[in-house]
């Protein structure tokens, strides 16, 4: 599937595969279009096969003239099934996507690497972004390994894991004072001005969205090529969240899959919820707010893709539900307890999501269900913080005997004495 | 009310090269309309038929969206800057 332009999404105007990603007439976002696939599905599935154990892969349906080389290792991530989460909410088969695997431990990997590549591809020599923290530390990161200066651009009051792991690669980071919109805003008036800079989000979007398409790749082919019936994603702008559909329809339409794209839900904070509001309100039309939640890798508050999203969710027969702060915590330590899995506060939500939807009766136990975890939880560790008490004690036995053995909870004896060390 | 208008690159080419315009008026609606006043190919670009703002794009005062002020009916006072971008979000 060479691609062959960028479309508008709105008016279908195209344009050649430069460093666009606004429709001139109508404003309207661009997306990579791709000729037509010459090869036989058992053709494309060999070469997917024979093809390095990354997002690489999928070269055939990614928007570039040459596969890089090299670069950091991104993608086929596990998929890993949780059969204790499934028995905790009365499901049949859960599935959970695990992109903490990626080098700098969410999905925003494969967005950059697809997007530093074409941004290599089309001259650029400097690499930027605007984010919410996770594609901070990908861009830092892929542009260290590529030699690249970088520019990072992020709300000042961000979680500091986030602000110091970007900052570790070297990268100029610049805290904006502002949420992420106005960080975004920011970022689209300084990619005007600046020419050589390739913002991956922002001028070389098109290609960037591309990125996540290889989640729903990866699945199909983990799952022995095969769909999922549900999908359960966060959603921050809408965009991975559409793009994992449009890799599961890439798959239908070359051939190597069949059956229907899966139901499609969405998750959201509700202190940052415009796209699920809007949902719910049954209209496209997402009305931007100000974000307040401690999913701060989802504070968008006004998503461009949310339209899309919704209409997507809609057509699948799925949803976006949004989820309390405390939903959001409890989401965390129901994903870490039941899979070893830690997830960052946007992983919450995700999975908080899906319990609601296996307790509202939502989901059918006989049906397969995957959710993406798209990061770590050590970038933000407040969100646990409290949660629970390390049992302190001098190192002698008898210590470890009754502060721990028979202490009924296992720190009592310790408050007691004014020892328990709440963390 | 005299009020500057800072377009994105992607309408410059519509508006003689220019990167602001000057333009007049009591409200954001009215400013823009002085705009397309001026650059009559403007008015297809940013507003759908109805004369609403296209969905993807965003129009600020003084920096907030307008969409948390009174929309196109935000009044404007002298001196004031409106600036139109895309609608564009990544995360």
């Amino acid at each position: 599937m060479p691609a062959e332009a960028l479309k508008c999404k709105e008016c279908s105007t195209r344009y050649p595969l430069e460093a666009r990603y606004v429709c001139e007439r109508c404003f309207g976002p661009l997306e990579v279009a791709y000729a037509p696939c010459g090869s036989s599905p058992e053709e494309l599935k060999r070469r997917i096969q024979a093809g390095p154990h990354s997002l690489w892969r999928y070269a055939d349906f990614l928007p570039l003239d040459c596969t890089p080389r090299t670069s950091l290792p991104t993608g086929w991530t596990p998929l890993v099934r949780a059969d204790r989460l499934a028995e905790r909410l009365g499901l049949g088969e859960v599935w959970i996507k695990n992109e903490t695997a990626n080098p700098t431990h969410s999905f925003k990997d494969r967005v950059v690497a697809v997007a530093l590549a074409r941004a290599v591809e089309l001259g650029f020599d400097t690499v930027a972004c605007a984010s919410t923290g996770n594609l901070a530390g990908a861009v830092a990161a892929h542009a260290a390994y590529a030699g690249l200066p970088a520019y990072v651009f992020v709300p000042a009051d961000l979680e500091p894991e986030k602000i110091l792991s970007a900052g570790a690669y070297g990268a100029q980071i610049v805290g904006v004072r502002g949420n992420y919109d106005a960080v975004n805003r920011l970022c689209m008036e300084i990619s005007g001005e600046r020419e050589s800079w390739a913002f991956v989000n922002v001028n070389v979007r098109p290609y960037y969205a591309e990125g996540s398409k290889t989640l729903g790749f990866e699945t199909a082919e983990q799952l022995g090529w095969e769909l999922p019936d549900r999908v359960v994603a966060p959603v921050a702008s809408g965009s991975l969240f559409t793009k994992v559909a449009r890799g599961f329809q890439d798959f239908i339409d070359a051939g190597i899959l069949s059956g229907d794209v899966p139901a499609m839900h969405g998750a959201q904070a509700e202190g940052c919820s415009p796209v699920a509001q809007a949902y719910a309100a049954g209209t496209a039309v997402c009305r931007p707010v100000k974000p307040d939640t401690i999913a701060k890798s989802l504070a968008i508050g006004d998503p461009a893709d949310g339209p899309y999203a919704i209409d997507l969710a809609r057509r699948t027969g799925g949803s976006i539900d949004a989820v309390s702060d405390d939903e959001i915590r409890a989401g965390v330590r129901l994903l870490a307890e039941t899979t070893g899995i830690f997830t960052e506060t946007a992983g919450g939500v995700t999975t908080a999501v899906l319990a609601k939807l296996a307790e509202q009766g939502e989901i059918d136990p006989g049906e397969r269900v995957v959710a993406y975890i798209t990061g770590d939880g050590l970038k933000t560790l407040d969100t646990v913080r409290g949660s629970f008490e390390v049992a302190e004690i001098e190192p002698h036995l008898e210590a470890f005997q009754r502060g721990v053995v028979e202490g009924t909870p296992a720190t009592s004896a310790l408050r007691e004495a004014g020892q328990g060390a709440a963390i | 009310m005299a009020v500057t208008i800072k377009l994105p690159t992607q309408l410059r080419s519509v508006a003689g090269g220019a990167a602001e315009a000057q333009s007049d008026g009591s409200t954001v609606g009215e400013v823009l309309e002085g705009l397309y006043a001026q650059h009559g190919e403007l008015r297809d670009r940013i507003a759908g038929e109805n004369g609403e703002l296209r969905r993807f794009v965003n129009v600020y005062l003084k920096g907030e969206d307008i969409r948390f002020l009174e929309g196109l009916a935000t009044p404007v006072t002298d001196g004031d800057e409106v600036t139109i971008l895309p609608a564009v979000a990544g995360g």
